[in-house]
């Protein structure tokens, strides 16, 4: 509201701050410092690119508008087959790359965003418990129909995909896909939602259309869920229903809460993190399960709201300590947070 | 300005307000009083539509509020405070304040009701950027009623104001709510505390399980002998 000027800066500060972390990026694969593990470092942040996606738009269930959902990949499944059933029907037919991916990814954000429409309309009269337990019901109902529908491939894996996810176009799809739901969280809409969260009677009390205002931000994570499905059809080019099971909508939610709810700082460490660990410790692969619970046990043990709380890192805080001279040692992780 | 007319309210099959019939007129303080139970907070739930009457009519300025959506009424002017205060624990206080302006677009004039509450309440000009959750329960009530002036109300109903204050502080809130009435705002409040909630007002009525079984000049009930033996302990 006030001091526009500083917020530009902020802005500014904020975007050098992602293009320097992606010429970082770019650098380490062009130098070949990787040798033959380039594209096997590559896939593994691509994959962890929309994971984030994925992650920070959970957290906007979780973590803003306070509602647990444990049928997240149900949407991203609803946005990774329309994206996929529409790159194949025109794969070839003269559209450049970027806008066929560009396109597919609206595709599959839109596809997502009406199935979490219309689950949400009837759904969010019910709250908590009541409202996971339908969330799983949704995301089962979704497997189901796709094992059977012949569009989907009835159940046998659909493959051929033209694959048009790389690391570079992802990283920024990821960069745009939070900086909006950022800017939703710290808008009049998100401090609305904020509200419902807090004290849903306190919030209709104060002339709050809490009924409105949920769908509205569920409609919205089922729609940064389907991109994050439509990067992901494009990046495996080959998928099957059952990939998108209960465990993997449990997975996310996890990433959520270790990372820490209403955090996308948390949310974009805790998916990159996660993602990536289960191949980074491929040489103890009889252990990485165990490691894997011990590391949620012990985050739940010391630091139950997730290692970030609701904090957020800011480039622009960072800066002006350093400024200060009161930053000490500290490297800044995540750059690609935005204040 | 507002009028009860005949009102009933059923909880399933149970009969919990009969033909409750009341008016605030503009400008007045008027209090409800009666015992746990007696139906108070449900007639604030019935008037702000939270609940459903089974008959009779709510009119606001002439208008039907029984066909009003309760997250509508506060844009006809009334704000309600509701009773365990309701305060948004992890939002700091200003943002508070600012969710009760939900309803009003023109940041100036919302500026302006800031200021004019955080004068009212230096406290909460104190302590703005605190999380409201931390505030002691005072402090919360008194950004309850703050929250409620921020839509720039005509009426206000307060429910249970005093509820789990210490003495000291209903004072406290009792002066609040005259300074809230002294600002031109019409107040309906509903209490337990009858010594003080028939001190403040213009006019009460006394609820005795759904039905009103008194009601008059505030004084008069205060002096009267059958509300000082059951409800001043006197």
């Amino acid at each position: 509201m006030k001091m526009p000027k500083e917020k530009l800066i902020s802005y500014l500060i904020n975007l050098v701050g992602i293009v320097v972390l992606f010429l970082l990026f770019v650098a380490l694969f062009q130098s070949g410092v990787l040798g033959s593990r380039t594209n096997y470092v590559k896939g593994i942040f691509t994959t962890a690119c929309y994971t984030i996606v994925l992650v920070a738009s959970l957290n906007l269930l979780v973590g803003i508008l306070g509602e647990f959902s444990l049928g997240h990949a149900g949407f991203m499944s609803v946005g990774a087959y329309a994206s996929a059933i529409f790159t194949n029907a025109l794969a070839g037919k003269g559209l450049s790359d970027l806008a066929l991916f560009v396109l597919a990814l609206i595709i599959g954000g839109v596809a997502a965003g009406i199935a979490g429409l219309l689950v949400g309309i009837p759904a969010l009269r019910l709250r908590g418990d009541y409202l996971a337990i339908v969330t799983v019901a949704f995301a089962e109902i979704i497997r189901v129909a796709f094992c059977n529908f012949a569009i989907t491939g009835g159940g046998r894996t659909i493959s051929g995909i033209t694959k048009l996810s790389n690391f570079y176009w992802c990283f920024w799809v990821m960069v745009i896909c939070v900086t909006i739901m950022y800017m939703f969280v710290r808008s009049r809409f998100g401090r609305t939602v904020k509200a419902i969260r807090e004290d849903y009677i306190a919030a209709a009390a104060s002339g709050i259309n809490v009924t409105f205002y949920k769908v509205l931000t569920f409609t919205i994570s089922a729609f940064f869920a389907g991109i994050g499905g439509a990067m992901y059809a494009h990046y495996m080019t080959a998928m099957i229903p059952t990939n998108f099971n209960f465990n993997y909508s449990a997975e996310l939610l996890t990433e959520v809460i270790i990372g820490g709810t209403g955090s996308f700082t948390g949310s974009i460490i805790g998916a990159a993190f996660l993602s990536s660990l289960p191949e980074l410790m491929r040489q103890f692969s009889n252990y990485r399960m165990l490691a894997y619970s011990i590391v949620l046990v012990i985050v739940m043990i010391f630091r139950p709201g997730g290692i970030f709380g609701s904090w957020e890192f800011s480039l622009v805080r960072v800066l002006k300590k350093a400024k200060n001279g009161e930053l000490f040692a500290k490297k800044n992780k995540g750059g690609a947070e935005n204040e | 300005m507002l009028e009860l007319k005949d009102v009933n309210v059923h909880y399933g099959a149970i009969h919990a307000i009969h033909d409750v019939s009341l008016t605030v007129n503009d400008g007045e303080i008027v209090s409800l009083i009666g015992a746990n139970g007696a139906g108070k907070t449900t007639i604030l739930h019935t008037i702000t539509g939270l609940k459903k009457s089974t008959s009779g009519s709510i009119l606001y300025n002439g208008k039907d509020l029984t066909k009003v959506e309760p997250s509508k009424i506060i844009t006809l002017g009334m704000a309600h405070v509701p009773e365990g205060r309701h305060i948004f624990p992890t939002m700091t206080v200003a943002e508070n304040l600012e969710i009760g302006a939900y309803i009003r677009n023109n940041k100036e004039e919302i500026a302006k009701t800031l200021e004019s509450v955080y004068e009212k309440f230096p406290r909460l000009k104190e302590r703005r950027k605190q999380l409201a959750g931390t505030l002691s329960g005072g402090e919360q009530q008194m950004l309850a009623v703050g929250r409620a002036m921020m839509s720039k109300p005509d009426i206000i109903l307060m429910d249970e104001p005093s509820m789990g204050l210490s003495p000291l502080l209903v004072k406290e809130i009792f002066k609040i709510i005259k300074e809230v009435h002294a600002a031109g705002i019409t107040v309906l409040l509903v209490e337990q505390n009858a010594k003080m909630a028939l001190s403040i007002a213009d006019r009460a009525y006394v609820l005795e399980t759904g039905r009103i079984a008194m009601s008059g000049d505030a004084k008069d009930l205060l002096n009267d002998p059958k509300v000082k033996k059951a409800y001043l302990g006197l």
